[in-house]
């Protein structure tokens, strides 16, 4: 008799429940590297920190004694994703703009999106190279090599894409009654897109342009290329013509180091460079969740 | 179709002349003569597809925002062509405001979206009186004097909409176009933007399309009946067309044409 209650030896229902299973490990597995990776890190490097780690400069390797500290590496780190900031978001904010609101989708508009995939595609240590060609031996930045600011300028060339991108489809999803409305009261078109679009895509342009300085903030083939790596606290403005240290290129260079004192610090370094992306990440994601929000209203 | 060339051309403010419309290839409206009156309010009427909403959109080249759009022929406002190469459409859009289907109030305070628009067209006396007497006209002030700091957004349909005629009238434009204004409102809000646009009748023109024939016979002095054929070449596609053109009056109780007599009936559309 064929009955409506569910049977648990119907093929089709194991078969459900075999697939659901496989699922759901091959979810966790998926989740286990980062879990591990956080918690490995965290235990590693966490006990390394000490007041002295944010003061002090490493120490040349070989005193095994002491390593110093990684206040160079981290201001570093700070000042070239700032370099990288100050040239990438006004160049892909307006490239976006421009992608959005100006180009009516010609050739020309889908040369650029087309040529934006391919950039956020390229792998880093290219990036790397090719600033290393351009900027690092041609000497061309005051007769200065390797620099703060040739790194700033490698890292913004990975910055770009992220930033165009997420300008472009946030702008896009500004209503177009919006657009009109400013228009239809005598606006021009860069008035609505100052004063209208720009303020309503606010939230994902910016939830863009952090996404963008995070993945810049870890990167380290393209700095080992453009910035190197410096043991000495920076003190003024022309440090940004020499050499400077990071803490992605700080965990390279030590966690090769046969010594026990500099493979802590890179530990110590590794622990804040993670979680400092980490948090700018979820920063992003506040960011993103509030913009919903306030759009539904 | 019919030429109103006998009226004093003093009182035309807007003249539409052989005008034809298309996106890309297709032709959406053909050879629409018309004439708009100063002070007057004249409904735009027709079958869903006529082209009624693109002819108001021409009027304050609104269409300059769709890619692939071309007209031809001449749109006069005040003795110059607004298609002139050198007329600046921003400019046009100043002295012809647009009211939209859907209300579409700046994500603004409600003082903010009626300065706006002032604002930026150089408007330099007292603010708060403008934004005062621009939502006295529109019939909002009573309901929103209390709260002009609150989001544009705060407010209901209705009032959103009478928001959006608020801060069009506060540019001062000489002609209002309004397409379809109510149709997302009930029928008291609805009733309320009537009332309005009969006070605005005072100092504006009004062209409003709609798709309620009621509200047409009710606010509008005249009418123009939209309607489409298909092509002579016989691809299927329709092209619009102004059947008829007339007093609000003589269009409802005695129209010319067979086709405004069976669209006024509920015969189509």
């Amino acid at each position: 008799m064929n009955s409506l209650y569910y049977q648990k030896r119907l093929s089709r229902n194991i078969g459900d429940k075999f697939f659901t299973c496989l699922s759901v490990i091959c979810a966790l597995i998926a989740t286990l590297p980062l879990i591990f990776l956080v918690t490995y890190i965290l235990i590693k490097g966490g006990s390394q920190i000490t007041p002295e780690l944010f003061n002090l400069e490493p120490n040349p390797p070989g005193d095994d004694l002491d390593a110093g500290g990684i206040n160079p590496a981290l201001v570093g780190t700070l000042i070239i994703t700032s370099i990288a900031s100050i040239i990438a978001i006004p160049v892909g904010v307006g490239g976006g703009i421009y992608l959005a609101e100006y180009s009516k989708g010609g050739a020309f508009s889908r040369f650029i999106r087309f040529g934006v995939n391919v950039l956020a595609g390229v792998p880093s240590i290219i990036a790397g190279v090719f600033i290393y060609a351009l900027i690092v031996s041609t000497k061309i930045l005051f007769g200065s090599m390797y620099s703060g600011f040739a790194g700033g300028i490698a890292l913004s060339i990975l910055m770009l894409p992220t930033v165009i991108k997420t300008t472009d489809e946030g702008l896009k999803l500004v209503p177009n009654d919006l657009r009109y409305a400013s228009l239809g009261v005598g606006a021009s078109m860069y008035t609505t897109i100052l004063k209208v679009t720009i303020p309503s895509a606010f939230r994902s342009i910016a939830t863009g342009v952090v996404l963008g300085i995070a993945r810049a903030a870890g990167e380290t083939a393209p700095l080992i290329f453009t910035a190197l790596f410096s043991y000495y606290y920076i003190t003024g403005f022309g440090d940004l013509f020499y050499e400077m240290g990071s803490l992605a290129v700080l965990i390279y260079n030590f966690a090769l180091e046969p010594y026990d004192a500099q493979n802590k610090l890179a530990w110590a370094a590794s622990f804040i460079l993670v979680l400092s992306i980490l948090s700018v990440n979820i920063f992003a994601r506040i960011l993103a969740a509030f913009n919903e929000k306030t759009k539904r209203v | 179709m019919i030429k109103t060339n006998k009226k004093t051309p003093k009182n035309i403010i807007l003249s539409l002349d052989n005008v034809s419309i298309s996106y890309g290839k297709f032709e959406a409206v053909r050879n629409i003569f018309c004439d708009f009156k100063k002070g007057n309010i004249t409904s735009l009427i027709g079958p869903s597809g006529c082209g009624k909403s693109t002819v108001l959109r021409s009027l304050n080249r609104m269409n300059d925002l769709i890619p692939n759009c071309s007209l031809k022929g001449t749109v006069m406002f005040k003795g110059t062509n607004i298609y002139d190469k050198r007329v600046d459409p921003v400019e046009v859009r100043r002295r012809i405001g647009m009211v939209f289907q859907q209300p579409n109030p700046f994500p603004k305070s409600i003082y903010e979206n009626i300065a706006f628009g002032a604002r930026i067209n150089g408007f330099s006396g007292d603010m708060d009186n403008l934004v005062e007497s621009s939502l006295k006209k529109a019939a909002l002030w009573d309901e929103c004097k209390d709260k002009l700091n609150d989001s544009g957004y705060s407010l209901s349909g209705g009032q959103q909409q009478r928001l959006c005629i608020a801060r069009t009238i506060a540019i001062e434009p000489e002609i209002i176009l309004m397409d379809e204004p109510c149709s997302a409102l009930d029928p008291i809000s609805t009733l309320k933007i009537e009332e309005t646009m009969h006070e605005l009748k005072m100092n504006y023109t009004i062209i409003i399309v709609t798709h309620n024939m009621q509200q047409a016979l009710r606010v509008s002095d005249m009418t123009a009946f939209f309607n489409a054929i298909e092509y002579e070449d016989g691809d299927g596609g329709k092209v619009g067309y102004l059947a008829e053109f007339n007093s609000t009056k003589k269009i409802f109780n005695s129209p010319k044409e067979k086709i405004t007599q069976e669209y006024i009936s509920g015969k189509f559309g």
